[in-house]
């Protein structure tokens, strides 16, 4: 599989990217450099092989239904770019 | 009396308790080392004040008879952990003047065990890179240079180069890194330094700007092995917010430091020996495996088949989970927000991250969106997915012939800055012997085994089966007491 | 069968329905934080740094959420997956502070089941129909964007964000806006049963994406629109109404239907595609890294089996067989698990064998108590009547202390003031008397003063008798026994 132009565009929109044209014709071969070589892998057998799923054997523990955080309404605005009324503010956004 | 600034952290803690000086004292010595070594760029903030409150405290504690495990010890701390009350950017433009409310588990255990911070560490833009080079805030220096009597400035490794750097050059006896596919490990090993990944799930990752969850893992870098040892017996242990912590006591693995390795088999993977290998690093690993023989080890050799695909496996899951934990800067709650004239919500997204991220950054989300993207998934994430369970599945059929295994850690040694930034995919390749342990989560380290022809330094490195760090120590220690390395950089900055 | 049909101009249509039904789970903290889930609290309050999405903050899941999922799938008769993962579903949005929501796509926790909606003459459901639920998986909750404080400015509160819902899946089952609204209603029902959510659409702890296709009868499945997030099983109904004669029109007129996703607007009783989201349908599902699978140990799924309630279907079976209640009734007393619980609460209190007294409690439940308490605007929860004055009340009928009537106007005092029944009789002297002496002395009175009467009576005009009666009762002021008055009236009449 090689990407072109507008691949590399879609992929830069879904991954919220803004990118110049310059910048894609640039990236292009580069991502297709990266993926051929990446590609390689389908030389592997993996029929039957189960998806690695934990790196470590471990299992996933529960947390008790307890509230024990929040309130902090201070430190979560704090570092905002803006903040306004217990809020964050964004540009309007339509719906 | 000797310069404080020389001594590693065994030595400043076991000095500070037996009174020789205070903490203060080192604190001062070590915090005068850091302006002085500004050249470096190993520091993106300074600390000061936090490494002399830490060390009043120290003293003072040892005034009334309480010393903690690092009382005295003055660190440095990679800046992709989170500290409270101190800027964090993970050397990325998009996190400028993000201070935390919160403190790293890590580091929270560090200064909670007596340790001062002396500053925040320089590193490859979250942690993505292999020579610091992509941080925002310049690349580090290396305070190696080669005797041929160039001056070409060299990397110090990545992702942790600023904290590889720092040690090499004293500016500190200690430091965090943090080690995905060999960021503690290979910025180690260009700079003549000891540094351990311990099994995925010892450390904590709550804390830790995230770059790829399924391999990230802190650990400590040092001058030697024992410490080490020291640095990560206060960094481990069990978390109950991070879901993937190990529920497991931390061993004593300074107490438990040993160089006799009778009875252990050594394994020499052979697909190790990479086409192209350069006759220093062969020399390298030949030496290390005397070394081995000599600490009463035996040698084996075994086989991991899959070890040529576990770079390639790397590039696509490392950046896949990139992509997706990448996504949360975005201009709204914290870090930088670019907001051209009339933009939406969506302009404003994609300007703040086109201008927040820099270009490897970029380049690896827009591989790992493509590689999840609909119709790519199974032929990408989860073919590696695959791969990467029959990479650990060498591994442990290695473990019924061996008990740990003898690599170089990287495949050359440090290379001058400039030189791999072009091509990618060459930057990429350095990480060829350090990668596979971190695909399978398991413990590893290098240790420094020698100098190239032009004076450079060279890392050996030992993986073990998971949660034998002890063992992995051991046999740093018995490459260290063998290897004699006492070559330090020549001080220029 | 449902006969729901769309006229159209080349023929009837058939409406295909599938419902996904977002369910907040009732737990105190949320899915992967220690915050609170409470409602209404001041913006940013109950949002903990995990929520916020700072910088190296870590999920780890709520046991609670976990079990409430399981219980409900249980209820649902449903597959329950010992095995499952959460993933990352990567788009972004204001609302969303990861980039993500956590959620299960490759493998949730329940797989299949079904659910039983009733019969309803009135709303044209003729017989029972079973649903199928195709699954249930647990995912994280979005914050909320506020669009009307600031002219330019939208506002992002978070206190919503990582709350705990349960998306439940049904199959495309249903053929008609009724058989999608009793659907909602039985769900809503059942997991109020269970305990595993509030049930309360008015504050968004249920949500409805509604999918809609027409075809003709008999023919494939036509391509659906789904309808996002309607709150109401009112407005469920009136958007499938909508939605099927929009595409029936579109179709009819030579157009196609355009796989969407679409907007209802209550206000205008319309439904509304929805662009804004149309370009972020790559959602780059992947196994959250941050998390381990969710494996169920054999002792938890016990666990769960163990304390599932009785459950709407069965009680009601219960209460018509064993109890022998009308089919009314038990619809109406086992529809909601308060009143159910209200009503059993009422038969414990009296102290009898279920069976002997179930008739005349439900009766007294469903006549008296929900008459007072519709007249009230009063929920069962809050009624002023505890299940134990209630059952008192019955007693005093029962024991022949009160009569009907005086019952009736001891429920109205008890309403009014709280007070026990007893004590209401015995302060305002309320007791049915069966004195003979004194009835036979009333009675004697009533003659005398109507002696025309009493010979026309003895004339064979036998309709008077209940005038007799009445003017006994009111002598008595109501307190007499009616049965004793009229056997000692028949007597003394002879
Ligand atoms: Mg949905
Ligand atoms: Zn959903």
């Amino acid at each position: 599989m090689s990407v072109d132009a507008n691949t590399v565009r879609k992929i830069a929109s879904l991954a919220r990217i803004a990118i110049s044209d310059r910048e894609i014709e640039a990236m292009v071969p580069e991502l297709n450099n990266i993926l051929g070589w990446i590609e390689q892998l389908g030389e592997v057998d993996t029929d039957g092989v189960a998806p690695l799923a934990a790196v470590i054997p471990n299992h996933l523990r529960l947390r008790d239904d307890v509230v024990t955080d929040g309130d902090d309404r201070d430190g979560v605005l704090k570092n905002a770019p803006q903040a306004e009324l217990g809020f964050f503010a964004v540009p309007k956004v339509i719906e | 009396m000797t310069d404080l600034t020389d001594l590693g952290v065994a030595a400043i803690r076991d000095g500070f308790r037996a009174g020789d000086f205070s903490a203060r004292e080192v604190a001062d010595a070590f915090n005068a080392s850091v302006t002085a070594g500004r050249k470096l760029n190993a520091f993106l903030v300074e600390t000061p004040e936090h490494a002399i409150e830490a060390a009043e405290a120290a003293d003072r504690g040892r005034a009334t008879g309480e010393l903690r495990a690092l009382s005295g010890v003055p660190l440095g701390i990679k800046d992709l952990f989170c500290t409270a009350g101190y800027q964090t950017t993970a050397a990325s433009h998009i996190l400028e003047g993000f201070t935390p409310t919160y403190e790293s588990t890590v580091t929270a255990k560090l200064f909670g065990a007596g340790a001062g911070m002396l500053g925040k560490l320089n590193m490859d833009q979250f942690a993505m890179g292999s020579s610091n080079e992509t941080s925002a805030y310049g690349h580090v220096l290396s305070p190696w240079r080669r005797n041929d009597g160039g001056n070409a400035p060299l990397a110090p490794g990545g992702s942790s180069g600023g904290s590889s750097s720092a040690i090499a050059a004293r500016l500190a006896p200690g430091a965090t890194g943090t080690d995905t596919g060999g960021s503690i490990r290979q910025p180690a090993a260009f700079t003549g330094i000891s540094g351990i990944k311990p099994t995925y799930g010892r450390c904590s990752r709550w804390g830790v700007v995230a770059f790829a969850s399924s391999l990230d893992q802190a650990g400590p870098m040092a001058r030697d092995v024992r410490d080490c040892a020291i640095l990560l017996e206060a960094m481990s242990g069990f978390d109950p917010k991070d879901s993937t912590s190990l529920d497991l006591p931390v061993p004593q693995w300074e107490a438990g430091l040993s160089s006799d390795l009778k009875g252990k088999r050594v394994g020499i993977p052979k697909e190790y020996r990479v086409e192209g290998m350069p006759a220093e690093i062969e020399a390298l690993w030949e030496s290390g495996i005397r070394f081995m023989k000599d600490a009463g080890a035996e040698i084996v050799e075994v086989s991991l088949p899959h070890t040529k695909y576990a770079l390639p496996t790397y590039y696509i899951i490392a950046p896949a989970e990139a992509s997706s934990n990448l996504a949360r800067y975005d201009g709204v709650r914290y870090g930088v927000r670019e907001l051209p004239e009339g933009a939406s919500l969506a302009d404003m997204y994609a300007a703040t991250r086109s201008a927040g991220f820099g270009a490897e950054v970029k380049r690896r989300i827009l591989i790992g969106t493509y590689v999840l993207s609909a119709g790519f998934y199974d032929a990408y994430y989860t073919k590696a997915q695959k791969v990467r369970a029959l990479i650990a599945r060498d591994f442990e059929r290695a473990w019924e012939a061996c008990d740990l295994l003898l690599t170089p850690t990287a495949p050359s040694a440090a290379f001058a800055l400039g030189e791999k930034v072009a091509d990618p995919l060459s930057m990429y390749l350095n990480d060829v012997f350090t990668v596979p342990a971190s695909l399978a989560g398991l413990p590893a380290m290098s240790v420094p085994g020698g100098l190239d022809a032009t004076g450079l330094p060279l890392g050996l490195q030992i993986i073990g089966r998971p949660l034998d760090e002890q063992g992995v120590l051991n046999a740093g220690l018995a490459i260290e007491e063998r290897a004699g390395f006492t070559a330090r950089a020549e001080k220029w900055w | 069968m449902s006969s729901y049909r769309i006229q159209g101009a080349t023929g009837e249509w058939e409406v295909v329905i599938g419902l996904e039904v977002h369910a907040q789970i009732a737990t105190r903290a949320k899915l992967f934080s220690g915050a609170s889930t409470e409602f209404g609290a001041e913006p940013n309050t109950q949002v903990s740094l995990i929520d916020a999405a700072m910088p190296g903050m870590l999920p780890v899941p709520n046991g609670e959420c976990v079990r409430q999922a399981v219980r409900t799938g249980m209820a649902l008769g449903a597959q329950i997956n010992r095995w499952s993962r959460f993933d990352r579903k990567n788009y972004f949005y204001a609302d969303l502070p990861q980039g993500y929501q956590i959620s299960q796509l490759y493998h949730p926790i329940v797989g299949e089941g079904s659910l039983l909606i009733d019969a309803d003459e009135k709303a044209g459901i003729a017989e029972p129909k079973t649903v199928g639920i195709e699954r249930i998986h647990i995912e994280q909750d979005a914050g909320k964007l506020m669009h009307d404080q600031h002219p330019t400015r939208s506002y992002v509160d978070l206190n919503r964000s990582g709350v705990a819902l349960m998306e439940i899946v049904s199959k495309p089952d249903m053929r008609s806006p009724a058989e999608a609204g009793a659907y909602v209603r039985k769900l809503r029902s059942i997991l109020r049963y269970v305990g595993s959510c509030d049930g309360n659409m008015e504050q968004g702890s249920m949500r409805a994406d509604v999918n809609v296709s027409v075809r003709k009868p008999g023919e494939p499945f036509g391509t659906r629109c789904e309808i996002k997030n309607v709150n109401s099983v009112r407005f469920v109904q009136a958007a499938i109404e909508y939605e099927a004669t929009r595409q029936v029109d579109v179709i009819e007129s030579g157009g196609t239907i355009v796989q969407e996703t679409r907007l209802f607007d209550p206000d205008k009783i319309e439904t509304r595609s929805l662009r804004s989201k149309e370009d972020a349908h790559d959602y780059r599902y992947f196994p959250d890294p941050d998390l381990l699978p969710l494996e169920l140990s054999e002792e938890f799924v016990a666990e769960c089996e163990a304390s599932l309630p009785e459950l709407p279907d069965a009680k009601r079976a219960r209460y018509e067989g064993p109890l022998g209640l009308s089919a009314y009734a038990a619809s109406v007393i086992t529809a909601d698990v308060e009143t159910a619980r209200w009503f059993e609460a009422l038969l414990a209190a009296t102290g009898k064998p279920e069976a002997e007294v179930a008739k005349a409690a439900s009766n007294w439940l469903t006549s008296d108590l929900f008459g007072a308490l519709n007249r009230l605007g009063k929920s069962i929860g809050e009624s002023p009547v505890t299940p134990a004055q209630g059952a008192e009340l019955l007693g005093l009928v029962a024991d022949g202390t009160l009569s009907g009537t005086l019952a009736k106007q001891v429920f109205e005092i008890m309403i009014e003031t709280g007070d026990d029944p007893a004590k209401i009789v015995e302060e305002r002297g309320l007791k049915q008397t069966s004195d003979t002496g004194a009835i036979e002395a009333a009675i004697a009175q009533v003659m005398a003063a109507n002696a025309d009467k009493v010979a026309d009576y003895r004339g064979g005009k036998d309709k008077l008798f209940g005038f007799f009666v009445g003017q006994t009762m009111k002598a008595m002021g109501g307190k007499a026994n009616p049965a004793v008055v009229n056997e000692l009236l028949k007597k003394a009449l002879a």
